[in-house]
């Protein structure tokens, strides 16, 4: 004999199908990220098939920040920056952001001094590395983690 | 016109190092905004900034959409001769700007 469905199994069943399509529509909404692997994509693709080594390079970022929007960070490589032995280029690298790709300075022993800084949007808590290109062909980086409270590229639009 | 803002010391000693701060009101829009509408904002974004001393190009830097907005760029130089520095910036839909700020070294 059919048992007619009774309210609690029908709420169950109702609860489950709106909980499936309510996770399926939050998938479906959530921005495009790049993942840890696209960042090491994205610089591979900078830094070809050579080695990077951790080290030299000193990555400043606040530990903490508000506002992802404008999100500090300064680049400062131990170099001499003479004509034979210079940095010849900064990258900057993020984890969770849409791109990957943040910044690429390019420096020369014009610059004198190995240190750059900018304002940059994050738009999660993530890990940022910084990749730099020495004159000798070598390359060096730094990581660093940040914790950010108000993302960036996630507020309403216009 | 964007309008833009640069620091750099009026007089140097040569072969000093000296820090040049710029910053140029711009959007930067991401690319990856939407309006409430659901249409995606278009990126707007500057894709490029170069620094040249007396003609020869001393810093440059390609932004991607995750710079903040008004492009904020520190860097540095040597004071080699005085004369002029131009910075320019180039972006998407045709964006370009220029400034100049003269140097004196003794």
């Amino acid at each position: 004999m059919e048992r007619p469905t009774s309210r609690r199994d029908f709420l169950k069943t109702a609860g489950g199908v709106a909980a499936g399509l309510g996770l399926g529509s939050v998938i479906a909404v959530a921005p495009a990220r790049a993942t840890p692997a696209e960042m090491q994509e994205a610089i591979r693709k900078v830094v070809g098939s050579a080695r990077v080594t951790p080290g030299r390079v000193k990555l400043d970022l606040p530990p903490l920040i508000e506002n992802g929007n404008a999100v500090p960070l300064t680049v400062t490589v131990e170099s001499p920056m003479t004509e034979a032995q210079h940095v010849r280029a900064v990258h900057v690298f993020t984890e969770k952001n849409p791109q990957p790709n943040v910044v690429s300075f390019h420096l020369g022993p014009r610059a004198g001094r190995a240190r750059v800084a900018t304002r940059m949007r994050l738009a999660d808590s993530q890990n940022v590395t910084a990749i730099c290109e020495l004159s000798d062909g070598s390359f060096w980086s730094d990581s660093a983690g940040i914790v950010v409270t108000l993302a960036a590229c996630l507020e309403d639009g216009i | 016109m964007a309008s833009a803002l640069i620091n750099v010391p009026a007089r140097a000693k040569r072969g000093e190092v000296i820090e040049i701060k710029t910053l140029i009101s711009h959007v930067m829009e991401t690319g990856f905004r939407r309006t409430q509408l659901g249409a995606v904002i278009p990126r707007d974004i500057i894709r490029r900034f170069v620094c040249t001393y007396n003609g020869t190009e001393v810093f440059r830097a390609e932004l991607h959409p995750a710079i903040a907005a008004n492009p904020f760029i520190v860097f540095s130089t040597v004071a080699v001769e005085s004369g002029t520095l131009v910075f320019s910036w180039t972006g998407d839909h045709g964006f370009s700007a220029t400034e100049t700020a003269a140097i004196s070294v003794d």
